[in-house]
């Protein structure tokens, strides 16, 4: 090749990051357009995409923790809903938060050891699997409900002391609540575990080629238990999200179809954790954006339309990403031993 | 699974048959155990509970025609849900399309003046259906052409369905008779209603006609052995020079027709007009019904009938054993876990595990066409 080191250098790391910049750049020349035109609706906005964001960049890690072991997760919805009900329960008759976080974070990863249960022992249809926790969490949590139990108070936002004063971004980023923090937190951990430990080495293995996998002596099943159950826990974390922080109640089928979204960010994330950050934050966009736009009052759609945002934009998502990015090679299909 | 070219004797085909539904059955029973341990774990009696709920589903003709009346949408969700699997299609969206089914016959129903009795109800039966297929070929298109799982797909358009159909019976489709505030569309015309029989309603003989129409379809047309050879191995199948998106494509239409019809005899048959909300779970139970019937289209009816038999006799449950009729989610939802799981009831059966044919594979990963 005749191109100098240097040219060849820029040119590869226009590829690799170039995407990315741009985006970033059109993102943060947007953010501070609009605060310099509106201050307090772009602080409330963007305030609101990152809360909006955390049940779904949990569910997708919840998912890409499966899926980079080939354990297909469909249940994540009702992994979130009952998670949702029992840390309220907790709640109510503890009266403590932090019970009942870990009580949802508990039954989460219950709900993954049943998940895992179906699809890596019994080798049911990880589609049909993940169905039945759906159905289950929803007729469980219908019957056990009884309207009029109230929670003891919810997360409140802690602000994290002179960071928090910072213009936009104090706001925005350093005045959250205990579950937001933590769900930007994961994001990371989870990039780090998956990418620079063994044990992700191991995950990813046993996702793209299971046989290798065994015939090093890595315990196929075992990594995809520990995967799917540490999944569940995200998803119950996420459920504790949507009825101790975000509403501080619970409401039936109040998780409303996040842990399907989530999927969707997953895909759009490339199963990635930093990629489901980013789309889980778009979706937190349009989702704040339609609050925004019902209380707003400023355009005439009817609400129903505005409400249909997200839903549209995860089947946009869909079609759009599906075939560019590639899911794991093994993903879904049951392991089987030889001999 | 595949039809078989010798003849086999009746007693053969006996025990075929009780094997075919020892699963099923067994699921329904432990199904049936767990839930009657939870409702004496709550504090109340499961024997006096299951009772009420049987007397409330059979016990004089008023109990068989609601029993009849909530088997017709599960017969036809089940279908729908059902005749996708066939494919290896997993449709979600009955839900979806069946709301859209309701509305548009509600619509031709009440919009439509001048038509006699029989050709009205018709008309707007098959202007349902249509609207339900219609909803149905883009979760089908968006799978062959862009790889977008149907699972997901038709699960946002149930909540872009449920919003859209909100809006017109808001808006557009609105009652606008004086002293209405909800949010419903006008009662359909007597010529558009569909009739009862005593207390045989004739949704349910509809319900019985389609499913015996989806087994011929399936079994004795080209387009079935199409369908269930993409649905068994899609690489053979385009092997073979079937033209497999156009297949996808034309099982979700035909699946969604069945869920659209479903929602027009609602309406036509039971409310008479479309309100928002009603049955919001049938495109679950849609699920759990062809499960149970082992996704063949004569096994969804008595599987439907098992579970609209719940449907109609837990208010009766409520009443006099106090027992909250969501249990029979509850019970629903076990039932799915077990024909699911149905190595476990086949453990508990002591029978040796499923023939390779007999399984379907929805999950080879996202977007594998």
């Amino acid at each position: 090749m005749n191109t100098p080191a240097s040219f060849a250098n820029w040119k590869l790391f226009w590829k690799r990051w170039g995407i990315g910049l741009t985006t970033t750049a059109v993102v943060v020349a947007a953010i501070l357009y609009y605060y310099a035109r509106t201050p307090q609706v772009t602080e409330a906005v963007l305030a609101s995409t990152l809360r909006q964001s955390v049940p779904l960049v949990l569910g997708a890690l919840c998912g890409l923790m499966g899926e980079r072991a080939a354990v297909i997760n469909i249940g994540i919805e009702g992994q979130m809903l009952m998670a949702a009900f029992v840390a309220f329960l907790v709640n109510v008759y503890t009266g403590n938060l932090l019970l009942g976080v870990t009580a949802g974070i508990l039954i989460g990863a219950l709900l993954g050891l049943l998940l895992a249960f179906m699809s890596v022992t019994l080798k049911i249809d990880q589609i049909i699997g993940g169905t039945v926790i759906n159905i289950l969490a929803i007729g469980l949590t219908g019957y056990f409900y009884k309207v009029g139990l109230s929670a003891h108070g919810k997360l409140n936002p802690i602000p994290l002391g002179p960071l928090a004063k910072i213009p936009l971004i104090g706001p925005v980023l350093f005045d959250n609540p205990p579950i937001t923090y933590a769900s930007i937190i994961l994001v990371f951990v989870v990039h780090y575990v998956l990418f620079y430990t063994p044990w992700g080495l191991r995950t990813r293995a046993v996702g793209e080629h299971p046989r290798a996998a065994d015939t090093l002596g890595i315990n196929v099943y075992l990594v995809r238990y520990v995967n799917v159950v540490v999944g569940g826990a995200l998803a119950g974390l996420a459920g504790a999200y949507l009825s101790l922080e975000a509403v501080g109640s619970f409401e039936r089928l109040m998780t409303n179809g996040r842990g399907f979204v989530a999927l969707a960010v997953m895909i759009f994330g490339k199963w990635t954790p930093l990629g489901s950050w980013g789309a889980a934050l778009l979706f937190g966009f349009a989702t704040a954006l339609q609050t925004q736009l019902q209380f707003g009052g400023k355009v005439n759609i009817p609400p129903q339309f505005i409400g249909m945002l997200p839903y549209l934009l995860t089947i946009i998502v869909l079609a759009g990403f599906v075939g560019r990015a590639r899911p794991p090679a093994a993903d879904g299909i049951p392991y089987e031993k030889e001999g | 699974m595949s039809t078989q070219a010798h003849k086999t004797s009746p007693w053969e085909a006996v025990t075929r048959f009780g094997r075919s539904i020892a699963v099923p059955l067994g699921a329904v029973v432990l199904a049936l155990v767990i839930g009657a341990i939870i409702i004496q774990a709550s504090g109340a009696s499961a024997w006096k509970a299951y009772e009420a709920l049987a007397r409330g589903a059979f016990g004089n003709a008023h109990g068989w025609q609601r029993t009849l009346e909530k088997t017709t949408p599960l017969i036809f969700s089940g279908l729908a849900v059902a005749f996708a699997f066939k494919a290896g299609l997993f449709n979600i969206g009955a839900q979806g399309q069946l709301l859209f089914g309701a509305i548009t016959a509600a619509w031709v129903g009440f919009a439509v003046h001048g038509m006699p009795p029989g050709i009205h109800a018709a008309v707007a039966l098959t202007a349902g259906a249509v609207a339900g297929g219609l909803y149905g070929a883009l979760p089908g298109a968006l799978k062959t052409y862009t790889g977008a799982h149907e699972v997901i797909t038709t699960i946002m358009l149930n909540y872009i369905a449920m919003g859209f159909t909100d809006y017109l019976a808001n808006g557009p489709l609105k009652d606008t008779t004086p002293g209405n505030i909800v949010a419903r569309t006008p009662q359909i015309l007597e010529s558009a209603r569909l009739p009862t029989w005593g207390w045989l309603p004739f949704g349910f003989l509809l319900a019985i006609v389609a499913s015996a129409f989806a087994w011929w379809l399936l079994q004795r047309t080209t387009l079935g052995f199409e369908i269930r050879t993409v649905g068994q191995n899609p690489h053979a199948a385009r092997y073979a020079g079937m033209k497999v998106a156009r297949t996808i494509i034309l099982t979700m239409v035909i699946s969604a027709l069945f869920a659209g019809i479903g929602g027009a005899v609602e309406t036509q048959g039971v409310v008479g007009r479309y309100e928002p909300g009603f049955n919001a779970n049938l495109g679950f139970d849609g699920i759990t019904v062809a499960l149970l019937g082992k996704t063949d289209p004569f096994g969804v009816i008595p599987a439907a009938l098992l579970l609209g038999a719940m449907r109609a006799g837990s208010n009766q449950m409520q009443f006099k054993a106090h027992v909250a009729q969501e249990i029979t989610d509850v019970v629903q939802a076990l039932m799915l876990f077990f024909v699911a799981a149905d190595m476990i009831v086949r453990w508990l059966l002591r029978m040796r595990a499923a023939e390779e044919g007999e399984k379907i594979t929805l999950s080879t990963g996202w977007g594998s066409h």
